[in-house]
């Protein structure tokens, strides 16, 4: 209960009987507004045209069949990441390292199609998918053991492992798996044929993970609505007396959350090295990790949300691109975007549990 | 007195307050005289609290006024209260553990007061109304009774002329009880008035002059209690006849549940560890636990359970089974079901509905198959639990959350008892339940036993354990008393086990 009954504000907040289900709806919507509002503020301070600069953002990159092919292969890795890291945020399970599993999956799965699977004639792409579902869950494993053995925060050691998985590629790419023929470039020799994911359409380079994302967040909503495995999480997540009461292990739902998160960053960057980069260089990335985390709460860790949420991320990301080219505006302008999402989002889930009155 | 006796000290009339989606008091008119004690009556939601609350100024009516001593006022602020000479003694204490007695009261007097001077206040009134406390003893390691007198005292160094008490014996022995009345009957022989909140009714009849009875936030009479019955008040209360629980003799089974000498330290740095516990509970009886909480029921609790696993396994025997390293779910395997007193976030998952909440405890008789959830059965589960329990709620898909606390009480108790329990283990089965609805699930623990299944019952009401119980047992700073028949048990040796002094009783 609000605990002052008089305040110095002419509005208060009044906690709801019951949390409002039309808002539960909402919120994701209106933040959205609030952001597209925000955006045409700054726009115009910046002295830029808003509405050509929201055209320039928005229509363009999507008016154009490659356009629409891009959108769909940059949500890829946003939808594949926050997919895996929604059931253990519903479990009260932090991890903030996907982008650090995303890399370490790129490096596996890569050094698989580079060093282990270029003689196979059949075979070798879905041999090279799970090496870098193992590489992305093995990184994982790192925080989910420390958690469950030592009680360390896997916030923090999924996060510092990220910066220590780049420096890894780093060195790979800079050293041992540098490209002779590549004039000193650090960058791997390119992916063999046989490593390489086709298009799905002729023109556009959003390939078979896009088909994988969609298959795993049906399969995400089967998990959570009907497995007892995703039932425990959600107990823990909601309630962890509950959960200890009804003798969940919190362990067990501590290595499930991680695996799971790792293993879909994991899959996301081998899927970005043998789709569209084709190899491996220092930076494989803008950030879809750590994008993800944002993406997973705008899509309110709902399968279906994520989906849509990584659609409307990865058009964030494309209109960022298009409005440095043509209207010269810094490249932070589109982290300023997502950053304006998140926010709003978070002040508009308060409007689920309280309701704004005069006093 | 005479002529301040014409104007009661306290009136109120034609108070109203609204929540967001429930009337909490409705027309309320009440009148204090000088030095009486009068009582509130009412069931848990009756509106009791927040009416008090409206009078101490915590919160503040929609419609109606207060009077004081003549003069109306609007009571804004607790401080406010205060300075107009009314205290109110809370259900939960609001101490600081690590703080002395002395420094707690300092913290809440509204003006400053030198250390010594007010050490020595504090052992002056003490003194005079039979409230013995130290004022440099640490607030961790006092009883609650003690607890309660340090409130007191302090309400009473501001020399208030209204004293409020908000369920005061909820906590106390027998004999603190007795303690407790006869320091307010001082005190109101010397012109304090008291608004007494409670629910018990021989309580009331005993010690207090007026009554005003309410129900679902309106008042349902006034009487003097100790011209009504227990029968005629709980008829005001409760709007109907009450019907009473019946326990009939019956030779118990095999053992089913049993502590052998169990000791377990506590993770809480402010728990109690249990010390050489020792305790059967045989198919076909209700062993019940009397004593005041925090003296190792949550930890009692949670060894039998399993949500602490014991060192030895065999400190906890279940069905014949070694069972003190296994978890919650493997020991509900074998039979053991287990109510606990928080409901909502242990009991139950407050934002799951019902059918859900079925699912956390059923995996034992298939809710859970393949390591899938049997949505179909767990929804038909949870509807016969709530047609067999009378639960009001808006069917099997309401959330949890959306229940009364006695209605939810009435869901787990009903969950759990459908579970078919060969041990049944219930905390606290009907606190801030509402009489009818404890009836029900006191009843519903009868016909358990009756079944032949093994009842561990954990409260804190004497009358309910007397009630329900065939063996009684009482647990005080971690260690366990003799467990005896509760008809050869006298109710002030209960009293004298609930201070920890059980060592030279012969069992």
């Amino acid at each position: 209960m609000w605990p002052f009954d008089r305040s110095p504000w002419p509005l208060r907040l009044e906690r709801r009987a019951k949390p409002s289900m039309a808002m539960r709806m909402a919120s994701s919507p209106l933040a959205a507004v609030a952001m597209v509002v925000t955006g045409f503020l700054t726009l115009s301070l910046l002295g830029t045209d808003p509405v050509a600069a929201f055209k320039v953002f928005f229509v363009e990159p999507l008016s154009s069949l490659y356009g629409l092919g891009e959108l769909l292969l940059k949500a890829t890795p946003l939808m594949l990441c926050a997919l895996g890291l929604a059931p253990g945020y519903r479990a009260n399970v932090w991890n903030i390292g996907a982008e650090g599993q995303f890399t370490i999956g790129a490096i596996t799965g890569g050094g698989a199609a580079l060093y282990w699977t270029p003689a196979m004639t059949h075979g070798a792409l879905p041999l090279i998918l799970l090496a870098g579902v193992l590489g992305g869950m093995a990184w994982a494993a790192i925080p989910a053991f420390l958690r469950s053995q030592f009680r360390t925060s896997e916030i923090f050691v999924s996060l510092m492992l990220v910066y220590i998985a780049q420096l890894l590629l780093s060195y790979l790419v800079h050293g041992p798996w540098r490209d002779p023929a590549g004039q000193n470039f650090p960058q791997s020799p390119p992916l063999p044929d046989n490593a390489l994911l086709a298009p799905l359409f002729d023109g556009a380079r959003v390939n078979v993970g896009f088909l994988i994302a969609l298959a795993l967040a049906a399969l995400s909503w089967w998990f959570g609505h009907a497995t007892a495995a995703g039932y425990r999480m959600r107990v823990s997540g909601l309630a962890p007396a509950a959960a200890a009461y009804a003798g969940i292990s919190q362990r067990r739902n501590i290595w499930l959350a991680m695996l799971i998160g790792g293993g879909t960053a994991g899959l996301a960057g081998i899927c970005e090295v043998a789709g569209p980069i084709g190899m491996l260089q220092p930076s494989i990335s803008p950030g879809y990790g750590f994008a993800a985390i944002i993406v997973a709460f705008v899509g309110r860790l709902h399968p279906l949300g994520i989906v849509l949420a990584s659609l409307l991320m990865s058009a964030l990301y494309l209109g960022g691109e298009s409005a440095q080219v043509e209207l010269q505006l810094p490249s932070s302008v589109s982290g300023l975007f997502q950053g304006a999402l998140l926010f709003f989002l978070l002040a508009a889930e308060l409007l689920i549990h309280f309701r704004v009155r005069r006093t | 007195m005479t002529g301040v006796a014409e104007v009661p000290r306290l009136a109120l009339h034609g108070i109203s307050k609204r929540y967001a989606s429930v009337i909490a008091n409705q027309d309320i008119d009440l009148q204090v005289g000088t030095g009486e004690i009068h009582a509130l009556l009412g069931e848990n939601g009756a509106g009791k609290t927040t009416l008090m609350k409206i009078v101490y100024g915590v919160t503040q009516a929609d419609e109606g006024s207060i009077e004081w001593e003549g003069s109306t006022v609007a009571i804004r602020s607790p401080a406010q209260a205060r300075r107009l000479g009314i205290g109110m003694v809370f259900q939960h204490f609001a101490l600081f553990e690590t703080l002395t007695v002395a420094e707690n009261i300092a913290l809440a007097l509204d003006e400053r007061v030198s250390p010594s001077r007010l050490a020595a206040r504090i052992e002056e009134v003490s003194q005079r109304y039979g409230l013995p406390i130290d004022p440099q003893r640490l607030m961790h390691g006092m009883s609650v009774g003690e607890r309660q007198r340090v409130e007191i005292v302090r309400c009473l160094l501001q020399a208030p002329r209204l004293l409020i008490l908000d369920e005061p014996t909820s906590v106390l022995t027998p004999q603190a009880v007795q303690a407790l009345f006869r320091t307010l009957r001082r005190l109101a022989g010397e012109g304090l008035s008291i608004l007494y909140i409670s629910h018990k009714l021989d309580e009331i009849r005993e010690l207090c002059d007026v009554a005003t009875v309410l129900r679902n936030g309106r008042v349902t009479g006034t009487a003097i209690p100790r011209q009504e019955s227990n029968a005629s008040l709980a008829r005001l209360m409760v709007g109907s006849e009450l019907a009473q629980c019946r326990l009939q003799p019956r030779e118990p089974g095999v053992t089913q549940l049993e502590l052998i000498n169990l000791s377990l330290a506590t993770a809480d740095p402010f728990g109690t560890s249990l010390r050489h516990i020792n305790l059967r509970v045989r198919g076909g009886e209700i062993v019940g636990i009397a004593g005041v909480s925090g003296n190792g029921q949550k930890e009692l609790q949670a060894a039998i359970s399993g949500e602490s696993l014991c060192a030895a396994r065999g400190a906890v025997r279940l069905c014949g089974q070694q069972v003190g390293r296994l978890n919650p779910a493997a020991r509900r395997m074998l039979g053991l079901r287990f109510v606990p007193e928080e409901r909502l976030g242990r009991g139950a998952v407050p934002e799951m509905h019902l059918a859900d909440n079925c699912v956390l405890t059923g995996a034992a008789v298939g809710l859970v198959r393949h390591g899938l959830i049997q949505h179909r059965a767990a929804r038909a589960f949870a509807r016969d639990t709530i047609a067999q329990f009378a639960v009001k709620c808006d069917g099997e898909l309401a959330p949890a959350d959306s229940l009364s606390g006695g209605n939810l009480q009435k869901f787990i108790v009903g969950r759990e008892i459908r579970l078919a329990p060969k041990v049944m283990l219930v905390a606290q089965p009907t606190w801030g339940v509402d009489i009818g609805a404890s009836l029900l699930i006191r009843q519903a623990l009868i016909d358990l036993r009756d079944t032949g299944a093994a009842v561990l019952v954990i409260s804190e009401e004497l009358d309910e354990l007397f009630a329900i119980c065939d063996r009684l047992a009482v647990l005080a700073g971690g260690r366990l008393s003799a467990v005896v028949p509760a008809a050869d048990l006298p109710l002030e040796t209960v009293g004298v086990w609930m201070t920890g002094a059980f060592d030279h009783v012969a069992v």
